[in-house]
């Protein structure tokens, strides 16, 4: 008998099987993403220290050196690469520190959505009748509200009730406002998911031999469902980067003693017109550079995870 | 004897994957007659449905054919160009798939795909188009043609939906039709009416018949000649009767000795041990030489050829060995 | 048919009140109705002959009916920031608002449907790669960059289109537009061109994806072992096929439109809703959030009511009459 035994790979093992590493090889467009990503990311965290200047200590802007265009046009200065806006503070700095906000919000409201979302979307698929059915109408509800306009609500109501609010309060309800449009997509995919894996054997055999559902959920069908959810989580990052540069734009985003790209673009679009336009154009280069490389990788992630088209 | 419909010579398949290329079928050959029923049978793997895809032209890529010929009344096929082929596909070659309820499109009527078929292919007006249409639902045995015409696929039955798909596959008087496992998706009580209604249709239409089964009692039932398949290649072909009961591939043997007959009583059924290889480890020589029981070394190195074996043909050193006595 | 309808005319029932419950909570506990609706400068007296007249001593559900009685007339209060009428705001900015979405709307599909056709029959050529990559950048672009990029270009740099405002436009009754004059058209172009990009980079995508898994169907290989022409199996066969979920979602989207509209116009500084939103964001102007809040979500449940009908006037599966019969 030619049969081999079959050895079942831990979750880890098989997301870096051959293919999905080999398909990452064999991308120059995942592979630029990533790298470019990885930069961003990197001068982002450590800004403090990549950054040549910094761009919050009042002490050392000097106003005689506002508004100087970047270094390659006549007018600009080595000393800022990218020229300065109108307080004299140096561009290539803000970006970098702006960046780092930018990504912090990001991140975290899609780290609070997938909790959220993936927690929500295991009880409705393992719990079923009227927990499920009320998760869901909830889902469709949110689903049918696009997220600006929620997420500007939760803003709004924020503002009306602690008008004088904390600087840390306001990233809370900015957190909590970008999070809250997020987590219906996880719901619902990991609801698919558990209802398929919940009707398998070994789930069943498991419920027989008295295993808590909680652990259940958690050791077996969280695994399977990984997948899906790290594609959507990596899509995800992109739109609440976006979404927070729309929201710092509109001027009802991050505190202004934050700022972050979006605030950085508000600020230049007042100088578009009298002609100093890197004060704008280049934290917006830097914002479509995360997002573009952040959602080719998730393009790429969600085509290498995706069975049908190996 | 007249000139055959269908040449098949020496065909190859090949799939060009990440890991090598794989042959999936290697050196096919074979003929129809015309208004012949030829089954091909085998297990699921075998090649039967390429074989019949790449027949028609429709080899899904990566895969493409890699040598050989595949001639239809004397004229080659298997070189033309998409737009020539597609003047073949529904009006000389007709084509059945295994699924009645996937192969409609859902959001036509059936009319609407009957007559659709007929006016791409006939030089007939709209009005004979739907006359026509209606005469062929009526010949498949589907009552209140007239009014069925103007409803959906999800409002037939299963059974019906085939009768509607080997209607579209005759709509354009095709000279060959091949069947690609058209009852398995079926009821079994179904099965019989759909296979002997295949059969009568086809012969009244002039039409030959390439069946492609697993099943061998369909097989046995409607066909003609037979031809066993394994891993990609042919290992017997023959007339129906002498394939069933005087085979002489022990692949074939041990595929008729599996099958339970009414009349027979057994303790245990025939097995086979092992399986059928995987198309990136076909052995060296004969491809069934792992499982069969009465393997020689010869078998292990070279590949044996179709040859005649009285009653039927078989690719198997054991006739070289019996002539040579 | 009929059950359907009554069913999803419930639904959108549920919807509205439990909108106009979320607005009745702003304006009552966020807001203070009575400024609201007297304006900052009332004196004590009045407020108190209000709060009775209101009804603010009455119970809940009272004053909930009453919201909601309100709200069907129309009747929001004031702005706290303008002390103007909130529906008389509204219906003044509520053209522009629909315009500039309509315009939107019609590029994105005009464009999105046959690009993603020609993405999807045109697989892995270089043409249908460079329309892939552009509507990547379509949907990691955010709204407003784009609206100062086309600025940048077009304004400032090119001195071909304006920047801002609508330009002139003509009084139909209530209703002001922008159509009829070459200076509104002229205005309406680069905000319809920004506030449609991220609709068609994602109509793009999805009419790609619809219809490469439509083209991998049974019925679309016996289409071709039949042998229908390309034009019939990919236009007349896959396209109908693939655009049926494409209504569905895209009706979705358009609502989601005049959502954006609120970024588009802060950009252009377009005299719409949502700019009058987001002054209102800005303000915690609660009767106006209100009363937007209240607007946009009839908008989405009229919308999303049309897009079942249409659904179901596209796909015969849905009209289910007699069952199966024979075989």
């Amino acid at each position: 008998m030619n049969t081999t035994a079959i050895k079942a790979p831990g979750a880890l093992a098989r997301f870096f099987d051959g293919d999905v590493w080999h398909s990452f090889k064999s991308s120059p467009m995942a592979i630029t993403a990533a790298v470019i990503a990885a930069v961003c990311v990197f001068c982002a965290i450590f800004a403090n220290w990549v950054a040549p200047h910094n761009p919050f200590d009042l002490a050392a802007v000097n106003l005689s050196d506002s508004r100087l265009p970047p270094a390659w046009i006549e007018g600009g200065s080595r000393t800022y690469l990218l020229g300065t806006d109108d307080q004299g503070r140096d561009i290539l700095s803000a970006i970098m520190y702006g960046a780092r906000i930018s990504l912090f919000v990001g991140v975290a409201s899609v780290l609070v959505s997938m909790v959220v979302g993936v927690g929500l979307g295991l009880l409705s698929g393992f719990a079923g009748g009227k927990v499920d059915a009320l998760i869901m109408r909830v889902c469709d509800v949110m689903l049918s509200f696009p997220s600006l306009l929620v997420a500007l609500l939760i803003d709004g109501i924020g503002r009306a009730i602690f008008p004088n609010a904390h600087d840390t309060l306001a990233f809370g309800v900015l957190i909590v406002a970008i999070s809250l449009t997020g987590w219906v997509q996880y719901a619902r995919t990991v609801r698919g998911s558990t209802l398929v894996e919940r009707n398998r054997e070994y789930v069943q055999a498991a419920r027989v031999i008295g295993v808590k559902p909680s652990r259940i959920m958690f050791k077996h069908v969280l695994p399977n469902v990984m997948g899906p959810v790290l594609v959507l989580a990596t899509i995800h990052v992109a739109a609440a980067i976006l979404t927070e540069a729309t929201l710092s734009f509109l001027g009802v985003g991050v505190p202004p003693t934050s700022p972050s790209l979006g605030t950085l673009i508000r600020i230049g679009n007042d100088f578009l017109f009298s002609g100093e336009w890197w004060i704008t154009i280049f934290p917006g280069a830097m914002l479509i550079l995360i997002a573009l490389s952040v959602n080719l990788l998730g393009d790429w992630l969600r085509d290498a995870l995706n069975p049908r088209l190996r | 004897m007249s000139a055959p419909l269908l040449e098949v010579k020496n065909l190859r398949v090949e799939f060009p994957t990440r890991r090598g290329t794989l042959l999936a079928l290697d050196d096919i050959s074979f003929d129809i007659a015309p208004g012949e029923v030829l089954g091909v049978v085998g297990e699921s793997g075998a090649g039967k449905s390429l074989t019949g895809a790449a027949i028609i032209g429709l080899l899904e890529p990566p895969g493409r054919i890699a040598g050989g010929e595949i001639r239809l009344a004397g004229q080659r096929i298997d070189n033309l160009a998409y737009e020539q082929m597609r003047a073949i596909r529904g009006r000389r070659i007709g084509a059945i798939f295994q699924d009645p309820l996937t192969s409609l499109n859902p959001l036509y009527t059936i009319g609407r795909q009957l007559t659709e078929t007929i006016l791409t292919h006939l030089p007939v007006s709209a009005e004979e188009a739907r006359a026509r249409a209606i005469r062929l639902l009526q010949e498949t045995g589907i009552p209140a043609a007239e009014e069925r015409l103007e409803q959906y696929p999800h409002q037939f039955s299963g059974g019906m939906r085939q009768r509607v798909v080997i209607s579209l596959a005759l709509a354009a008087e095709p000279e060959l039709i091949v069947a690609d496992e058209p009852t398995t998706a079926l009821d079994v009580s179904i099965q019989a009416q759909i296979i002997s209604l295949l059969k009568r249709l086809c012969k009244e239409h002039g039409a030959a018949v390439m069946l492609v089964t697993h099943d061998m009692g369909v097989i046995a039932e409607t066909c003609d000649r037979v031809a066993v398949m394994y891993a990609g290649r042919i290992c017997e072909i023959g007339p129906v009767h002498e394939v069933i009961h005087h085979s002489s591939h022990p692949y074939t043997t041990g595929l008729m000795g599996s099958i339970p007959a009414m009349d027979d009583t057994r303790e245990r059924l025939l097995q086979i041990d092992g399986a059928m290889p995987r198309l990136n480890a076909i052995p060296q020589g004969c491809a069934f030489n792992p499982r069969c029981p009465k393997v020689m070394d010869r078998c292990r190195r070279d590949r044996p050829e179709l040859s005649d074996a009285g009653r039927t043909h078989a690719a198997c050193w054991l006739l070289a060995q019996e002539m040579a006595e | 048919m009929l059950a359907f309808i009554l069913r999803r005319l419930a639904q959108a029932l549920v919807v509205m009140l439990s909108v106009a419950f979320i607005a009745f909570m702003l304006f009552q506990y966020v807001g203070d109705p009575v400024a609201s609706m007297l304006g900052q400068d009332a004196t004590p007296e009045q407020r108190v002959a209000l709060r009775a007249e209101l009804g603010l001593d009455k119970p809940f559900p009272v004053q909930f009916a009453r919201f909601v009685g309100n709200a069907l007339q129309g009747d929001f209060g004031l702005s706290l920031r303008q002390g103007r009428k909130v529906s008389a705001l509204i219906a003044e900015r509520l053209p522009a608002t629909l315009e500039l979405s309509i315009a939107a709307a019609v590029i994105a599909l005009a464009v999105g449907i046959p690009l993603g056709v020609f993405a999807a029959l045109k697989r892995g050529t270089f043409a249908s790669q460079v329309a892939m990559t552009v509507s990547l950048l379509g949907v990691s672009l955010p709204t407003f960059l784009i609206g100062i990029l086309l600025i940048l270009l077009f304004a400032v740099t090119l001195k071909l289109l304006p920047s801002f405002g609508r330009g002139d436009t003509v009084s139909l009754g209530g209703w002001t537009t922008g159509f009829l004059t070459v200076d509104g058209w002229k205005h309406l172009i680069l905000p319809a061109i920004t506030l449609s990009v991220f609709q068609l980079a994602l109509i793009l995508r999805l009419v790609r994806a619809e219809m490469l898994e439509v083209l991998r169907t049974d019925y679309i290989k016996f289409a071709r072992a039949r042998g229908l022409p390309n034009r019939s199996v990919y236009f007349g066969h896959a396209l109908k096929n693939t655009l049926v979920p494409v209504i569905t979602i895209t009706g979705l989207q358009l609502g989601a439109l005049i959502a954006f509209a609120i970024i588009t116009e802060t950009v252009f500084q377009w005299p719409g809703m949502g700019l009058l939103f987001i002054q209102a964001v800005q303000f915690a102007d609660v009767p106006v959030m209100a009363a937007y809040l209240c607007l946009v979500a009839l908008i989405f449940v009229v919308v999303n009511l049309i897009v079942d009908l249409l659904y179901f006037a596209v796909d015969p599966r849905l009209r289910i009459e007699k069952p199966a019969g024979g075989h």
